[in-house]
């Protein structure tokens, strides 16, 4: 419990202390909102995804590579 | 034509993205090493000049790291959504490698990521040492993977297909992470990323000494960054060697093409420079073919007898094929160990129909509960799957990639690893003599190498994507094969948001980036 107790503080420290840091947080959060939140969302989904088994999707793949 | 339009919006997709990744990732793996050496300068020494020498090019390392994080995840959603067919068809090649990646990455570079930045007045010396050289290394080993994984796609080496699922299954790890392509592949884009992080590391020094500040600084930072520097290229151009054998052993199409070998001779020269000849074009061929044969490959070349013939196969007098012979194939090739006689293109693609054709009809017979139909169809794919992606190939044409693209790509690395080279030895000397601080124009030319390196890195992956076309999966899966049924508007839409995003994250980058230097190491 206590070594928890330290890493936590170490990193609730580190992230305290930061000066350039912090903005380069807020660039990471809003890249990582857009990439996740935006385009994985909207635009990112899994062609494949849609077939429940896996027999499905082979099944999907064998009839576009022999068409 | 919706197909063509998607094969080619998706890979414009792709490009943008992959061009983008690569803007961060070799500062970070290079930057990284000389952050390391200059802490274990400070551990020896115990002079606080290096540690906050250290600092300094760890903040710069920071901002590089945090912009450039996760960029690479688009790929792998692209690879779901663009490339169906091709994450379904490489099977668990790619997830193997790329777990291990994951683990890595999370494990070594978050762990020890933290130590470096907040663990100054926490941890030991010595901990925190440990910790900047297991960033450096957790980080390249991260860059492993990910380069076996692109090195099958170039050499698809250690699998077997399986028919049931269409999937290739990994029967030997070892060959396909252990590959002489993965390994050549592995040190020379490392080793690059280095000279690009020397390159750096020495621009922004010389921006210093440009304006009269932090001289020991700027000169002690160029000293290490020049020995890196100049260790790295050296070993650049020898691993660039092997990475030319092994292109011309596994893909001799892109060897052809990144010399504009259309014509294979034994003795073959290297072309140093040269311009090439825009009527000479491969799409002219099967409309014109009288012209196309006439047409001289190069307005202009300057080249040197025999060395493409020893570069490619180890002797002066070998034959190396041009982009006709491979066409036409009937020239002299050792495969298994046997010499035998290249196919034709248009014999690969026969053969390449007949895998296809197979495939299916292995499908067929075992929902028939044909036994015998489904074995006779089993041979007759084994037999032929090594030319499997030729049979998606509409005519001969079509597997000869962008030769001018291939062409300047390749040698402008080149040109500029010679050029890297011969900058890091006048570094040295202007350093050794004590004038650095005092020749302008040399600082200048530093500042202006910055862009340089980063040119000469992108090319190099041009070099390796442009010049593998039309292939994702080497002989095996064409890109028109590879693609899934995308709505071609939506493509476009994520190529306008990537474009965008990516814009505002180097502007960002590069405007945290000068504030920082602008700020110097007392900050």
């Amino acid at each position: 419990m206590h070594m928890l107790k330290r890493v936590w503080m170490f990193y609730y420290d580190g992230f305290r202390s930061m000066t350039v840091g912090k903005t380069l947080w807020i660039i990471i959060g809003i890249k990582l909102f857009i990439m996740f939140f935006i385009l994985k969302l909207f635009f990112f989904r899994p062609e494949l995804a849609k077939y429940k088994t896996e027999e499905e999707k082979s099944k999907v793949v064998i009839e576009n590579l022999t068409k | 034509m919706i197909l063509s339009a998607i094969v080619e919006l998706s890979r414009l997709q792709f490009a943008l993205t992959a061009i983008f990744h690569w803007f961060f990732v070799p500062l970070t793996l290079g930057l990284s090493f000389i952050i390391a050496f200059m802490e274990t300068a400070y551990f020896k020494t115990g002079n606080e000049f290096w540690k906050r020498t250290t600092k300094f090019w760890m903040k710069i390392f920071a901002i590089n790291f945090a912009i450039g994080v996760a960029t690479g995840i688009i790929l792998e959603f692209e690879f779901g959504t663009n490339w169906s067919n091709y994450s379904w068809f490489v099977g668990d090649i790619f997830g193997a490698p790329l777990a291990i990646e994951g683990i890595l990455a999370f494990f070594m570079e978050s762990t020890f990521f933290a130590v470096m930045f907040f663990g100054w007045e926490r941890v030991s010396k010595r901990f925190h040492l440990m910790a900047t050289w297991l960033t450096a290394i957790g980080a390249n080993l991260s860059a492993l993977w990910i380069l076996v994984a692109n090195a099958w796609m170039q050499n698809p080496v250690g699998v077997t297909f399986n028919p049931d699922s269409a999937r290739n299954e990994m029967t030997d790890f070892f060959a396909v992470a252990f590959s002489p392509v993965a390994m050549n592949k592995f040190f020379h884009t490392v080793l690059s990323s280095f000279t690009l992080a020397a390159v750096v590391v020495i621009g922004i020094s010389a921006w210093f000494l440009l304006k009269g500040r932090e001289e020991e600084f700027s000169r002690k930072s160029i000293k290490i960054a020049a020995i890196f520097g100049l260790a790295a290229t050296l070993l650049t151009a020898w691993t660039g060697d092997g990475s030319a054998y092994q292109v011309a052993q596994k893909q001799p199409m892109k060897l052809a093409a990144m010399e504009g070998l259309y014509e294979g001779k034994s003795g073959a020269p290297l072309v140093l420079f040269g311009i090439l000849n825009g009527q000479k074009n491969i799409s002219a061929r099967s409309v014109d073919s009288l012209k196309y044969q006439t047409e001289k490959p190069f307005h202009f070349a300057v080249s040197v007898p025999k060395v493409l013939s020893y570069l490619a196969n180890r002797d002066l007098n070998s034959f190396v094929p041009g982009i006709e012979n491979i066409i036409k194939g009937g020239y002299p090739v050792t495969k298994n160990g046997k010499d035998t006689l290249a196919l034709s293109i248009a014999e690969r693609m026969e053969r390449g129909k007949i895998a296809i054709k197979s495939l299916a009809d292995y499908q067929k017979a075992k929902q028939a509960g044909d036994e015998t139909g489904r074995d006779i169809a089993l041979k007759d794919l084994r037999d032929n799957f090594e030319h499997f992606g030729y049979g998606y190939l509409s005519k001969p044409e079509d597997a000869v990639p962008n030769v001018p693209l291939t062409f300047y790509a390749f040698h402008l690395m080149v040109g500029l690893g010679v050029y890297f080279i011969l900058f890091f030895i006048i570094v040295l000397l202007l350093e050794y003599k004590s004038k650095i601080a005092k020749q302008r124009w040399f600082l200048v030319i530093s500042i202006i190498s910055v862009p340089l390196a980063y040119i000469c890195s992108q090319a190099g992956w041009i070099v390796a994507e442009v010049g593998r076309q039309p292939w994702t999966i080497q002989d095996l899966l064409p890109v028109s094969a590879s693609v899934s049924g995308v709505n071609p508007n939506a493509v476009i839409a994520t190529i306008v948001i990537f474009f965008t995003m990516f814009s505002v994250l180097l502007i960002a980058e590069l405007a945290i980036m000068f504030k920082q230097i602008k700020k110097g190491p007392g900050a």
